[in-house]
């Protein structure tokens, strides 16, 4: 039955989009997306995160990630870091904005210190990785102007590419084109980013999919590549835990100082 | 032995007999040659990647690409922005910067940009971080604001003397590409897009001027010297060569031919290379001067004799089989010799300068094959008039009899001395210094060197070497031990005199330090605790935008890091020095992890050189051993073949000796000469002996009058073809790229020499070796049985 409604769903909204500009449709498919992933109200996920250069050369570290789902604003997320050793028990809480600059805080056990980062650069690498910060924080609608660009098949699947623009002037992209799988409730299937100058920086690509809670789609790797110096970087989520019951409190200065012991 | 001498004229009688007859067929078939090889032309590339002048198994160049693939690999253009009033610290100038800045991310294939402006200014508010451009939004900055921007500046390491200079008058703009490799057009993209935007800059900004440098825009220089070239030099050479042709010969179809066959030889050689995807490089740009000065000498011998016979009253055929009659074994043995010495330039550590080798090496073939095919071939087919009259005995033999006279008279003293003068310039020619500063390959016509001077002397050094320095273990870079130790070295560096700049993350470290506890003064030192630094590393890291991460200062695992000491202009042996000093220090005071081989473009071009003296000692010995095989068959004589050594050789140090006088610092294209030259002025003994020979063996002469009969038939035309060698080398010295112009001022010096040589030192051995009461018989004898 559920399917049934989805396809209805769907068919509804194919035929509005039909009288809509390029603009309106992507904001629409990116306003479904949002909407279909609506209600996980938390996760709680362990990830590890493979860098690779050029040569082959690896190096890994692993870390725990929890988002609490906001609706009248940006999620809210908290980072900590388990490995390397050296920067074990390092954590990040993030408050997400849909309109103005993310907050940032940052727990160094090794001086027992909570340190806010005032800085607008969200575009630099995360950990030396091949994601920026903005890769990974939540995709809020607000921050990126849309055009539609056409629907294709892809992996099997009828997927809407739409071209996001950043908002944020800081960011390091001049854009990005999503690919948005329309048969799989609009989980994201790909990402191309172009850098300032327009040329083709990075691919992520999305895959080992699962569904959970019957409705929200999460990824088990995602993988990064860097067209321009030959670097990749994927990570790898264990079993993600939706609904997992985390409540406000969990994202606090205080919650950060808990999660680095 | 005189069997073979018939022969061989007998041969060069039936070859131009068959050539005349056939001579459509053959001047068509030529023709067709000469498409067939110039269509190659039409594939010919420029190639400007400075990386073109290392071997792939170059040590230093290997090291520098492991270097570059731990880091990033940067090629970079340096935009040296100088305000007419000498603010940079002014409203409109900073502005201006900022703007240059934004649009500098547009480059192609750039993946970063360094400015004053985006500096990342990094301080603390209590517990708040704050990492940001040192100058945004200048437009709406108040005069208080913009002068903290420029105290701060002025009182930064890690811009002072690399991105600005201490006065604050000039500042420059650092454009980071990674260029993928694929194409060689991916340079001059670069060049012609930041070429454009300075311009308009310049434009809107009338105050300020701007200059270029970095390794991108070395590579254009070597495009634009290569070109220069071509455009000024080419057309000079052909101007000088149909002068002496036309001089030479006095014949107008004559000249026109041989005018032919160069252009066929050049189109030889230059399709050989379009052919076979041989890249252009400034080096291998300057076959086509090198053969037309080589193969003008072919055309000039077969039309020389031509014209002779025909003043004598010989109808043009007859002449034209007595020309290749006594021209085809001479011609053919020196386009041997040229082609050997050429080719011994494969041994060379330089992949340009084989390219030129080979290229000029099948430039000389062809023109020894059209001399003998297409030339007749066109005498045949064309009209020439010609006066006849008597043979006037020419006033210049009666130069060349006194000089033969005076060796004569005077063969002992004459022949100590040539060899103490001689010993006495070899001495010196080791008094030479290698010097590879590639910033001098350039004269002052091109803008690069002009530019990269005015930054030198306003702003930073051109020259820098690179030290990757290892912990040992991932993240060990954090550790307290090592960071003290990359301090120490820090601080020893800004201490030698050569050194202009360091760059190295301990300026980081201390300055993330220093903020994370409230920019209090102490802290500017060290982190003293492992996880405290790796953890301000990964908050500094997360507060960094995009493209100016520490990836191009840290590698992956972050168990090394990076330093770059800029070093003023100093030549290459005292970079080589320094290195090496860096290097002991390493190895004294600095755990085994931490030692390491500096390295960088400039530490390739300085050793460079050194390493091509080595690798050319294989090709001129082979050169050598070949060249003196050839010569003992053509005087079929193994002791003349042995002492034709003397003056072959002797010349070359003298040049270099010479050299040593007048410059003092060779580069490597300085050091080529050793094969290509020998190859060259063996021309001027095989020709000085073979008369010799031809006099004692077929008219029964002494030794004395033998001298005086070579000095008489050929003393003249040995002259001619040195001052036509000699001037065309002359031209390609105006080269404006260095290599070149060194090779062809150094080449012309030995070719000089080698003349004089040949008239003294030659005649004197003769004399002094040979015993004049036994008539000798024409078996060879060994030098070393004398009286």
């Amino acid at each position: 039955m559920k399917i049934v409604k989805l396809v209805i769903a769907l068919l509804v909204f194919a035929s509005t989009i039909q009288a809509q500009s390029p603009e309106e449709k992507g904001l629409s498919v990116a306003r479904a997306a949002d909407k279909a992933d609506q209600g996980f109200e938390s996760s709680l996920v362990n990830l590890k995160m493979v860098l690779r250069n050029k040569q082959g050369q690896e190096s890994t570290r692993f870390m725990e990630n929890k988002t609490l789902e906001l609706t009248e604003d940006g999620d809210k997320s908290l980072i900590v870091f388990k490995s390397p050793k050296d920067v074990e028990g390092t954590a990040t809480l993030t408050f997400t904005h849909k309109t103005t600059s993310d907050d940032q805080w940052l727990y160094l056990p090794a001086i027992k210190r909570v340190k806010r980062i005032s800085s607008d650069n969200k575009s630099g690498p995360f950990m030396g990785s091949e994601f920026a910060y903005e890769d990974l924080s939540s995709n809020e609608v607000e921050k990126y102007g849309y055009k539609f660009l056409k629907n294709e098949q892809f992996n099997g699947s009828n997927n809407a590419v739409v071209e996001q623009d950043p908002v944020d002037p800081k960011s390091g992209y001049k854009r990005r084109v999503v690919w948005y799988n329309l048969d799989k409730n609009y989980r994201l299937e790909k990402i191309e980013f172009y850098d300032r100058k327009n040329s083709l920086l990075k691919t992520l690509t999305y895959s080992d999919y699962k569904q959970y809670e019957g409705k929200y789609w999460r990824a088990g790797k995602f993988l990064m590549v860097n067209h321009q110096t030959g670097k990749e970087t994927e990570l790898f989520f264990e079993d993600w835990d939706l609904k997992s019951g985390l409540a406000d409190t969990d994202f606090s200065q205080n919650s950060l100082r808990r999660a680095g012991r | 032995m005189e069997k073979l001498k018939r022969m061989s004229g007998q041969f060069g009688i039936a070859w131009a007999k068959w050539v005349i007859k056939r001579r459509w067929i053959v001047l068509i078939l030529s023709i067709l040659t000469f498409l067939a090889m110039g269509f190659g032309m039409s594939k010919l590339a420029f190639d400007g990647d400075y990386r073109v002048f290392f071997s792939k198994d170059n040590p230093q160049l290997q090291a520098y690409e492991t270097f570059q693939r731990k880091y990033t690999q940067d090629d970079n253009v340096l935009i040296v922005v100088e305000p007419k009033d000498g603010k940079t610290f002014s409203k409109e100038s900073l502005a201006a910067i900022e703007q240059l800045t934004t649009d500098s991310w547009q480059t192609p294939f750039s993946s970063r940009v360094d400015a004053i402006t985006n500096f990342q200014h990094t301080y603390a508010v209590g517990d708040e971080l704050y990492v940001e451009d040192l100058a945004d939004n200048v437009g709406e900055r108040n005069p208080d604001e913009i002068q903290k921007i420029k105290k701060i500046a002025l009182s930064e390491p890690l811009l002072v003397n690399r991105l600005l200079n201490e006065k604050g008058t000039v500042s420059a703009v650092n454009i980071t590409v990674k260029l993928p490799g694929e194409a060689i057009t991916e340079g001059p993209e670069v060049t012609a897009y930041v070429r454009e935007m300075v311009a308009k800059f310049e434009e809107a900004h009338p105050n300020l001027k701007t200059h270029l440098s970095g390794m991108i825009m070395l590579n254009s220089a070597f495009f634009e010297a290569s070109a220069q070239d071509s455009s000024t030099l080419i057309p000079l050479m052909f101007l000088a060569i149909v002068l002496t042709i036309f001089l030479a010969t006095r014949t107008i179809s004559g000249t026109f031919s041989a005018l032919l066959i160069i252009i066929f030889s050049i189109a030889a050689g230059m399709g050989f290379a379009g052919h076979l995807g041989i890249k252009l490089t400034p080096p291998s740009g300057a076959a086509p001067i090198i053969i037309m000065t080589l193969a003008v000498a072919d055309s000039i011998h077969i039309l020389i004799t031509l014209m002779q016979g025909m003043r004598r009253g010989l109808p043009k055929r007859e002449a034209l089989i007595e020309s290749l009659r006594v021209n085809f074994m001479p011609v053919f043995i020196t386009s041997l010799t040229t082609v050997i010495g050429f080719l011994s330039m494969n041994t060379s550590e330089v992949p340009p300068f084989r390219d030129l080798g080979n290229i000029t090496a099948v430039g000389m073939i062809a023109a020894f094959l059209f001399s003998v095919t297409a030339l007749p071939a066109m005498m045949a087919i064309l009209p020439v008039r010609v006066k006849v009259k008597e043979a006037t005995v020419a006033r210049s033999n009666k130069f060349f009899e006194s000089i033969a006279d005076l060796v004569i008279a005077r063969r002992m003293p004459v022949l100590i001395t040539s060899l103490v003068i001689i010993f006495g310039f070899g001495y010196l020619a080791f008094q030479n210094q290698l010097n590879d500063e590639f910033i001098k390959y350039f004269d002052s016509k091109i803008s690069f060197r002009q530019d990269t001077d005015f930054i030198s002397d306003n702003l930073t050094g051109i020259y820098n070497v690179e030290f990757s320095l290892g912990s040992g273990e991932p993240g060990g870079i954090n550790n307290p031990g090592y960071l003290q130790k990359l301090q120490d070295f820090e601080r020893w560096l800004e201490q030698q005199s050569e050194v202009i700049h360091v760059n190295s993350y301990a300026e980081v470290a201390r300055q993330v330090n220093q903020s994370m506890h409230g920019d209090s003064l102490q802290y500017y030192a060290m982190p003293t605790n492992r996880e405290e630094a790796a953890q301000y590393l990964l908050l500094y890291e997360m507060s960094l935008p995009f493209g100016l991460d520490l990836n191009n200062q840290i590698n992956v695992d972050k168990s090394e890091s990076r330093l770059t000491a800029t070093i003023k202009n100093i030549s290459t042996l005292e970079m080589v020095a320094f290195a090496k000093r860096a290097e002991e220090w390493l190895r004294s005071n600095t755990p085994a992890n931490m030692h390491t081989l500096g390295i960088s473009p400039t530490m390739m071009f300085a050793y460079l050189s050194g390493r091509q003296v080595l690798s050319m000692v294989t090709g001129t010995g082979l050169a050598i051993v070949l060249i003196t095989i050839v010569l003992i068959f053509a005087l079929r004589s193994l002791k003349y073949g042995l002492m034709s050594i003397v003056p072959n050789i002797t010349p070359i140090a003298v040049g270099f000796g010479i050299w040593a006088l007048l410059e003092g610092s060779i580069n490597v294209g300085v050091s080529i000469v050793f094969g290509m030259t020998l190859g060259i002025i063996v021309d001027d003994t095989i020709h000085f002996l073979s008369k010799y020979l031809l006099a004692r063996r077929e008219h029964g002469y002494s030794v004395a009058d033998a001298i005086k009969y070579a000095f008489t038939t050929v003393g003249r035309a040995l002259l001619v073809t040195t001052i036509v060698l000699v001037s065309g080398f002359a031209i390609l010295a105006q080269s404006s790229f260095g290599m070149n112009s060194g090779m062809a001022k150094m080449t012309s010096i030995i070719i000089v020499v080698a003349l004089i040589i040949d008239f003294l030192l030659l005649p004197a051995l003769l004399l002094v070796f040979t015993p004049e009461d036994k008539e000798e018989k024409l078996q060879a004898q060994p030098v070393a049985s004398t009286e």
